[in-house]
């Protein structure tokens, strides 16, 4: 771990204390829990830590969206949704207490944008829906079901009537939910 | 999928109007810079005569452009053409790849031609043209950022970011051509080209007062940018380039700003601003590295989601304002006493009584706060009426009164600030509209790190939609509802008789320990002195499990089931709290009787006491007699204090021994017997216990109760709470993370600690009134407290302010006490409410109807939109086919000529929806009235109708409908 990673320059870290909603503290937290996945890396040292390895991570590890949140914040050019240390900082930033619910939904909704298209389509919705009721088949929502809970949402959120949500209409449903910005949070 | 395409291109034109916009304003900035630059480059030289011919160029070139805008200079209009260009490319990048802005510009032009294919929506290509014609208009009109941001889409704060964007990314090119000395990049060269072919001009100095403005108003707008960067989603590499240009920028503009004098403050001021800002983020840092067991509560926020943790953040809460009560009782009643007054021993009330000393030391004596724990500062019988105590002449019994009220004033603030807030954080939240959105987008708690729990929470989220599935199809089947009901009653008839007994056995028992008391509680044993406490906290132990028990009978959804159970425990504490005062209440009445026959017995007492030892000469110095001996009143505020201490101690021990007997040694029992045990008792009948938050949640909401009731009678009663709440801090975090499983009904946290809130706030008002109550009725003892030999405690105001303020304050208070005045203050109160209710009704309503308002009317503008959209394609359509039908409309003209008239009520529909039913009318065409025709042939042409009724062949209608369809 080279001498540069391994500390933070007290530049470095007021310039992330003014961009992220982090404290010092969180910061150098996040910097540490960040080190030690480094240190699990095997094979060369990189600047990124791979996907896999950040799910180890105990807060990611029961997260069924935790794949998306990797890709999303990711700025891996081969995405792999491998993190550097500020993508995992944005991560951590977007996730935290303090952030803003304009910030917080706007992942939100790339979150759930599976294909990345920019909207929430109807494939979208029922792949989050799957991750939402978990793996097991006894969970499972029948085809029926899911179909009826897609056109409800839909009939909800989709407000030009295009047959997809998108970031605005989102945003709309989101920024009048009591419970978002209480539960969109993950703490190291 | 040609509609979402439509809206996607849509965004992106608006995207590229301000970036290209900005563009040009970047391109101003550029120029600023440059002059300033070369001012300070010129003031370093002081070359006097370079300075003028720069000057002389800078206003050359002032001019030339302003004829350039004036005249529309064709080579102005060619640059901003290129520039467009640029700025469209670079749209359709951002479009394509929104995340990676940052990417090199080389990269974007190889790609841009690509992509330029995508956009084939022929509506957005006009929407274009439009959109760089209006764009030249305000380039001509040359206003200022400011405004020009104002004008572009206000509101659309996404477009806002992409607008910042770009025009940080042009500043960045800029840049670099300028150090380089030579450019590099192909199209930003030719503007940058154009200024640099005056090299660095002008003079800060020589800047006209209004770019002087607009200077400062980029400096501005930078910083407002650093502030806000934070909530911008965008990679932190960006992030990161853009803070460190804005920050370069600001701090080379910002004391540049400004002349002489003033130049010197706002270099100040601005030096200053940055010392305090960061002076308020270390304090931040410090303030949220002071609050306690944030890490603990982190731990159970993820292993046990929100909802668990929102117990112990109300936990914490409550110590902090238990610690601010503590802190008045303790520094302004408790600390002055023990300092200043008189010491232990020196009067009868601040000694232990002769009969009682012998066991005063004992511990059993010492845990029921009986003994030396008495007759001390910790209750109120100890403090002497000694209006001012010590050197500092502290007032003792004016502030011993005003920290009882104080304590319950802070109280109420604080219960209905944070409500307010709370309010305030969920507005809105009580829309219902989107039930199901807000299951699948919110449901999913993210704090949530271990997997059990996640299990629980994948179940509980498919139950949930299962419901709302069935209820929403309403298909819910009542099997016979007679039963459930009958079973409902039965439910409630149960948990009333509970209640009942619980009351009654309550109020027998305290009866019973006032006839204990009477004959002297030495000739009983442990339980008979502790019953009282030992039957409430019994009590509040078993009830709620057996309305659990009761509740299932009822079958009720568990969400409601929740609510019965919490509304009933609530009842159970309540009814409980209430007989206990009440009881209590018959114990002063009886104390009172005793006092009065103490009072009577002292004088005959006294006169004895004279009488026998009186000698002859009366001058003989007044007897004394040691204090413990003095024969005193029963003192039925420090009883009252007691009672209350005593049942807080039992009250949480019995929580603690709950908390081991049910969470630590079943979970033990369960793990270690699990092996050789004939069922799984893990997740068979015991298994571990669940973390009970609503319960947890009440008994420390009637906790409090107690304390705010008992207070003002025993002062060490906050202090002994905070320390029980210290405790069960670490106990209940313990015992949750090593013996609890995750709930199995994962509840949200929010949206209850209003409710928790809204609880506190009732208790709190039921708590306070019979505090109140005794304090403004009954008189107090004759012979201990602060307030003895007055008639009523609250005399202490008034005897403060007859002697220690001057005259007139006195009267004017008893003014203001007339009861007429008093009466006209409370109907202005209650006017003063109902206005203020009434309006923020009308607030609300307002409120509600321009939510609706704007939501149809974004609703109606998206359909215009869409129906513009659908017509235009619909035309194009019709365009092409017009030829095609033209040379087929020979052969068919006569079938269709009778076919129409038959369809003329179809047109006419299809007319008025505006053409959006075109291909069912169509169809219907077909179908019904073409029989002659082969079917391919229609198919393969579906507005083969609409080209007859557009070309006139009917008369009347057909005219019409061919205009609206066009329009």
């Amino acid at each position: 771990m080279g001498g540069t990673s391994s500390k933070l320059s007290k530049d470095l870290l007021s310039e992330y204390q003014e961009l992220t909603f982090l404290t010092k503290q969180e910061i150098l937290m996040a910097h540490k829990i960040f080190s030690e996945l480094q240190d699990k890396e095997n094979g060369p040292y990189s600047a990124r830590v791979s996907m896999e390895k950040v799910f180890t991570l105990p807060e990611l590890k029961s997260n069924p969206f935790r794949k998306r949140i990797c890709q999303v914040f990711s700025t891996s050019d081969l995405k792999d949704g491998s993190l550097s240390f500020e993508d995992f900082l944005d991560l951590l930033s977007a996730f935290s207490d303090s952030a803003t619910l304009e910030i917080k939904s706007h992942y939100a909704f790339r979150i759930f944008d599976f294909d990345d298209d920019g909207t929430l389509d109807a494939r979208d919705l029922e792949k989050l829906v799957n991750s939402l009721t978990g793996e097991t088949d006894d969970t499972r929502l029948t085809g029926e079901e899911m179909k009826q809970l897609i056109g409800n949402i839909l009939e909800e959120s989709d407000i030009d009537k295009d047959g997809t949500v998108n970031l605005s209409e989102f945003q709309h449903v989101i920024s009048r939910s009591p419970d978002f910005v209480s539960s969109f949070k993950i703490v190291m | 999928m040609p509609r979402h395409k439509l809206i996607a291109s849509e965004s992106d034109v608006s995207i590229e109007v301000d970036e290209g916009k900005d563009n040009e304003f970047s391109l101003y900035y550029v120029e600023v810079e440059e002059n300033s630059k070369g001012g300070k480059e010129k003031q370093a030289t002081r070359d006097g005569k370079r300075r003028r011919e720069r000057n002389g160029e800078v206003n050359r070139r002032r001019a030339s452009e302003k004829r350039s805008t004036e005249m529309g200079d064709k080579r102005a209009e060619r640059k901003h053409e290129k520039h467009h260009k640029t700025t469209r490319k670079e749209g359709e990048k951002h479009r394509k790849r929104p995340r990676r802005r940052s990417a090199d510009e080389e990269e974007a032009e190889k790609e841009s031609s690509k992509e330029k294919k995508n956009i084939k929506n022929e509506r957005t290509k006009t929407i274009k043209l439009e959109d760089e014609k209006e764009k030249d208009v305000k380039k001509k009109r040359k206003k200022h950022v400011k405004n020009e941001e104002d004008d572009a889409n206000p509101g659309k704060t996404k477009q806002k970011d992409c607008q910042e964007v770009a025009l940080k990314e042009k500043k960045k090119k800029r840049k670099k051509p300028e150090t380089t000395s030579e450019s590099e990049s192909q199209s930003e060269s030719n503007s940058d080209s154009e200024s640099k072919d005056n090299p660095a001009v002008g003079v800060l100095g020589s800047l006209t007062p209004e770019e002087l403005e607009k200077l400062k108003e980029a400096v501005d707008e930078r910083k407002k940018l650093i502030t806000t960067l934070k909530g911008k989603p965008w990679p932190m590499k960006k992030k990161l380039v853009i803070l460190r240009e804005s920050q370069e920028f600001v701090e080379k503009y910002e004391g540049a700003l400004g002349k002489g004098k003033g130049r010197k403050l706002y270099a100040y001021k601005v030096l200053m601003m940055k010392k305090w800002m960061k002076f308020q983020r270390d304090l931040d840092n410090f303030k949220t590295a002071c609050i306690p067991w944030e890490m603990k509560i982190k731990e159970i926020e993820s292993h046990f989601g929100s909802s668990v943790a929102s117990y112990f953040i109300f936990l914490r809460w409550m110590y902090g304002i238990n610690m601010i009560l503590f802190g008045l009782t303790f520094g302004l009643v408790m600390v002055p006493e023990a300092l200043m007054g008189k010491p232990y021993g020196s009067m009868p009330r601040k000694t232990v009584p002769r009969v009682e000393e012998a066991s005063a030391m004992n511990f059993a004596v010492l845990w029921d706060f009986g003994g030396y724990a008495k007759y001390s500062v910790l209750f109120y019988g100890y403090y002497n009426n000694q209006r001012a105590i010590g050197w500092l002449k502290f007032r003792m019994p004016l502030s011993y009164f005003l920290v009882g009220v104080g304590t319950v004033a802070y109280s109420y603030m604080v219960v209905i600030r944070t409500m307010a807030r709370n309010a305030n954080e969920e507005g809105g939240g009580d829309d219902t509209s989107f039930n199901f959105s807000w299951k699948t987008f919110t449901s999913w708690d993210y704090l949530i790190g271990n997997p059990e729990t996640a299990d629980n929470k994948f179940a509980s989220i498919t139950t949930s939609f299962k419901e709302a599935i069935v209820e929403e199809q309403e298909s819910r089947k009542d099997d016979n509802i007679h039963l459930t009901r009958f079973l409902r009653v039965l439910a409630n008839f149960l948990v009333l008789c509970c209640l009942a007994g619980s009351g009654y056995l309550i109020y027998f028992v305290v009866r019973r320990s006032q006839k204990f008391a009477l004959e002297g509680l030495e000739n009983y044993g442990w339980w008979e002195r502790n019953e009282v406490n030992m039957v409430m906290s019994l009590l509040g132990m078993f009830c709620p499990m057996l309305f659990d028990v009761i509740s299932t009978l009822e079958n009720y959804h568990p969400r409601i089931a929740l609510q019965w159970q919490l509304g009933r425990i609530f009842a159970l504490f309540l009814g409980n709290l209430y007989t206990f005062i009440i009881a209590l209440m018959d114990a002063i009445q009886l104390k009172r009787a005793e006092e009065e026959i103490v009072k009577k017995n002292m004088t005959i007492w006294q006169a004895s006491l004279y009488n026998g030892t009186v000698p002859d000469n009366s001058t003989a110095l007044p007897i004394t007699v040691h204090p413990a001996d003095v024969p005193r009143g029963p003192c039925w505020e420090t009883m009252v204090g007691q009672e209350f201490v005593r049942l807080i101690i039992s009250d949480t021990m019995t929580t603690y021994i709950t908390l081991l007997i049910g969470d630590f040694f079943r979970a033990v029992l369960v793990r270690f017997l699990n092996n050789c045990w004939c069922w799984d008792l893990e997740y068979g009948f015991p298994s571990y216990s669940e973390f009970d938050v609503s319960g947890n949640v009440l008994g420390l909401i009637f906790n409090q109760g107690m304390i705010w009731m008992g207070a003002f009678y025993a002062p060490c009663l906050p202090a002994l709470n905070l320390l029980r709440l210290h405790v069960s801090m670490y106990l209940q975090c313990w015992a949750v993370m090593c013996c609890n499983v995750p709930q199995e009904r994962v509840f949200k946290a929010s949206g209850s600690s209003n409710f928790y809130m809204a609880m506190l706030l009732v208790i709190l008002f039921l708590s306070t009134l019979p505090a109140i109550y005794t304090i403004v009725s009954i008189p107090p003892s004759f012979d201990c407290g602060p307030f003895s030999g007055k008639n009523r405690m609250f005399d202490v105001i008034q005897e403060t302010l007859e002697t220690d303020f001057p005259a007139w304050i006195g009267k004017v208070f008893s003014y203001a006490s007339n009861p007429g005045l008093v009466l006209s203050f409370l109907l202005l109160l209650v006017l003063a409410i109902y206005y203020l209710q009434s309006t923020s009704k009308t607030y609300k309503r307002v409120n509600m109807e321009l939510k609706k308002k704007l939501q149809t009317q974004n609703e109606e503008n998206k359909k215009k939109n869409k129906l513009a959209a659908l017509k235009a394609a619909n035309e194009l359509e019709q365009a092409k086919k017009a030829g095609e039908q033209c040379s087929n409309s020979a052969s068919d003209l006569g079938v269709n000529e009778e076919s129409s008239s038959i369809d003329e009520a179809g047109h006419r529909r299809q007319a008025g929806q505006n053409g959006r039913l075109i291909h069912p009318s169509q169809s219907h065409h077909t179908q019904n009235s073409e029989p002659p025709v082969s079917s391919t042939h229609t198919t393969t042409r579906p507005p083969a109708s609409r080209g007859h009724t557009a070309s006139g062949h009917l008369p009347g209608h057909p005219q019409k409908n061919a205009h609206s369809n066009r329009r």
